[in-house]
């Protein structure tokens, strides 16, 4: 029997104290690599949210502001774009693709986004992966619409339904445009963007709705379903614009002649560079996570620290049996050693197993309520060096305990102190 | 002092002397006396000695020393014609692991390990006891053999060893501290915990495995009236007394 067993069925031997240790330990991982996992999550779902597309355009504000309404539907735009800028700007040389957002209606806490069917052609999110409508089509009609995957199944909805759409972002029964149903064409398949929660109108829609509106209300005149039909539905104005370029060595350029063009202020922002920067902002919070978890960590191993130095009392006449039949002191130190890699591999190992079971039950909810589409993958090199790193400050902060044992069992020697 | 129950015993030190201490004297640093005092001991082969002491008169610093977890301040304890004090510590403990047999008073077996596996232990940091152990047979079955003769039932050996009784305990540590065939035995009050029935069946039992096996038995107690079945026995005072051995 070599000192790995002896270590083995002592530990076995008290495992209700050691079960307790084990599960601080196995929390604190969890946090570590949970927080690291979502970091990086976010991050590349961040990043991804919206690719290929070169710009975004829109009344000038910061990029933030523009980034987080024109790719998030998160916050208002300040102001609008003019039809005949953005006109001038998608048949400008160089331009090989635009996609118009109008922004600014919502249906039951969803946003409603008025476009163009360049949309479903151009824009892409992740890795190149185009959006797919993976029932029915795409809309073509003023009152058709096309709803994001979250939202027909949060809210239930098939091909056929008719939807109301509220004015703003509010629903409130006086600011319905009840007059004017949608009827749902398409349900796209699920992308883990903002997408998902979006309902697709075209920009002709938006302007139907809006036909006999004023401001915030309804205008004096009515005028019914058909008959904003037979107006002209090309938009005044949109909110914001994408941009794919023949040539993306030509980004900046444009930029630039976008951020100066003279007839209208507008904004210019590179998705990537800007989703990058706010990342940065956003991310001083994920650091201070970390560092919270971090100190979790360090109680758990401070509370490991605790139980072993406490359990040397009670081993005192373990420890002696074992020196009257030869063991050294060195053996006395392996052993508790032993005993806590052991307890702290274990740590690690149920820390993990908690961690993808927190991950397989929680990631439905988190796609549903963030968009974020947590991958299930094998742990990634920071996550096996937190590992790594948990199990050698065990190690070390274990050289206390063994120190104490060492010095005792020389103290000690074959006397048995009860 | 010491009672002596066989002067012809106590002639001059063969060289094969299994025990010599000379001048042997022990004291913790920074204490101004003696523990231990003990200018001239020799035990022969087949000798046992019954070292008597009231508490507190330095038994358990006698027995690190003979164990080799101490070494004297000064002088030499010699085991078998080494002395132990030009050994490193982790020679030492080698030493014990391959020659001396250790009894505690009680508590003397690992609660974690069975009966069987308590005993075999004792091979577990000693190659030479491991082959002499195997020698007919395997470690095991030696182990079963050595527990049969101390009256240990075979329904026993595999127990957990928190279900034995006190004196069932004590034969275990006997058969560990005998598997192999150490040389020297040592016993620290190992009837204490007994009545006063199973202590002598206790020491039948001891001394009948001690000879088969050759072995030397040190035995330490408080209690005189053990020391008849010893060959040899000295006595130790509490350090501020004279200590001496009639030898």
């Amino acid at each position: 029997m070599n000192v790995l067993r002896i270590a083995i069925k002592s530990a076995r031997f008290r495992r209700t104290s050691l079960l307790l240790t084990i599960f601080t330990i196995a929390i604190s991982v969890t946090l570590l690599v949970g927080v690291d996992k979502i970091r990086k999550e976010s991050r590349s779902s961040f990043v991804n949210t919206v690719s290929q597309t070169d710009l975004i355009v829109g009344a000038r504000s910061s990029p933030a502001n523009l980034l987080l309404y024109s790719v998030f539907r998160i916050g208002n735009a300040t102001n609008n774009v003019s039809w005949e800028t953005y006109e001038s700007i998608a048949n400008q040389d160089g331009v090989a693709w635009t996609v118009p957002i109008s922004l600014g209606d919502s249906h039951r806490g969803f946003r409603v986004m008025g476009t163009s069917t360049d949309y479903f052609d151009f824009y892409q999110y992740g890795d190149q992966r185009p959006l797919v409508v993976g029932e029915g089509q795409r809309f073509d009609g003023v009152y058709d619409t096309v709803l994001g995957a979250d939202v027909a199944n949060d809210l239930g909805y098939a091909l056929g339904d008719e939807i109301i759409i509220a004015h703003g972002l509010v629903s409130a029964d006086f600011a319905e445009h009840d007059d004017k149903p949608f009827t749902v064409v398409g349900i796209l398949e699920k992308t883990g963007t903002p997408v998902d929660r979006t309902v697709h109108v075209s920009l002709a829609g938006i302007e139907a709705i809006h036909v006999d509106w004023q401001g915030g209300g309804r205008s004096g005149v009515e005028l019914n379903a058909e008959q904003a039909l037979l107006l002209d539905l090309t938009p005044t104005s949109i909110t914001a614009f994408l941009v794919g370029l023949d040539n993306r060595a030509e980004t900046f350029r444009v930029q630039r002649q976008i951020n100066e063009y003279p007839d209208e202020p507008m904004s210019a922002i590179l998705p990537g560079a800007t989703l990058a920067e706010f990342w940065r902002t956003i991310s001083t919070i994920e650091q201070v996570l970390f560092v919270i978890s971090g100190f979790v960590l360090i109680v758990g191993l401070l509370g490991m620290l605790t139980t072993i130095l406490s359990t040397l009392n009670e081993r005192r006449r373990e420890i002696a049996v074992l020196r009257s039949i030869g063991a050294r002191a060195s053996h006395v130190v392996s052993l508790i050693l032993v005993e806590t890699l052991l307890v702290v591999t274990a740590g690690c190992v149920a820390g993990v197993g908690l961690f993808y079971g927190l991950l397989f039950a929680a990631r439905p909810m988190i796609a549903r309520r963030t968009g974020v589409d947590l991958a299930v993958t094998w742990l990634d090199a920071t996550q096996l060096s937190i590992l790594g790193g948990v199990i050698i400050g065990a190690g070390v902060v274990a050289l206390i305990p063994g120190i104490v044992a060492y010095r005792r069992s020389i103290q000690d020697g074959l006397a048995l102190k009860v | 002092m010491s009672a002596e129950a066989d002067p012809s015993k106590t002639s001059v030190a063969q060289p094969g002397a299994v025990l010599c201490l000379d001048g042997a004297r022990f004291r913790w640093p920074g204490q101004s006396d003696d523990l231990i005092s003990i200018d001239d001991l020799r035990l022969e082969a087949g000798e046992h000695l019954f070292v008597r002491g009231a508490s507190g008169s330095g038994k358990t610093t006698l027995l690190n020393l003979l164990a080799g977890v101490n070494t004297p301040t000064s002088g030499s304890v010699r085991l078998l014609g080494t002395d132990l004090s030009e050994l490193s510590a982790s020679r030492r403990d080698q030493f014990r692991a391959d020659h001396i047999g250790v009894i505690f008073q009680q508590f003397n077996l690992l609660p974690y390990l069975t009966t069987l596996e308590n005993v075999t232990l004792a091979c577990s940091f000693s190659d030479r006891k491991r082959v002499r152990a195997a020698a007919d047979g395997d470690v095991e079955a030696t182990a079963r053999r050595l527990l049969h003769a101390l009256n240990l039932a075979e329904r026993f050996h595999d127990a957990q060893v928190n279900r034995l009784s006190v004196g069932q305990q004590q034969r275990v540590a006997v058969a560990r501290a005998l598997i192999g065939g150490p040389e020297i035995l040592i016993a620290d009050e190992p009837t204490s915990a007994l009545d006063a029935d199973n202590r002598d069946r206790f020491l039948d039992l001891l001394f009948r495995e001690a000879e088969a096996q050759h072995c030397t038995l040190v035995f330490v107690s408080h209690d005189p009236q053990l020391a008849d079945r010893f060959s040899r026995t000295i006595e130790l005072r509490s350090p501020d007394a004279d200590q001496e051995l009639a030898s």
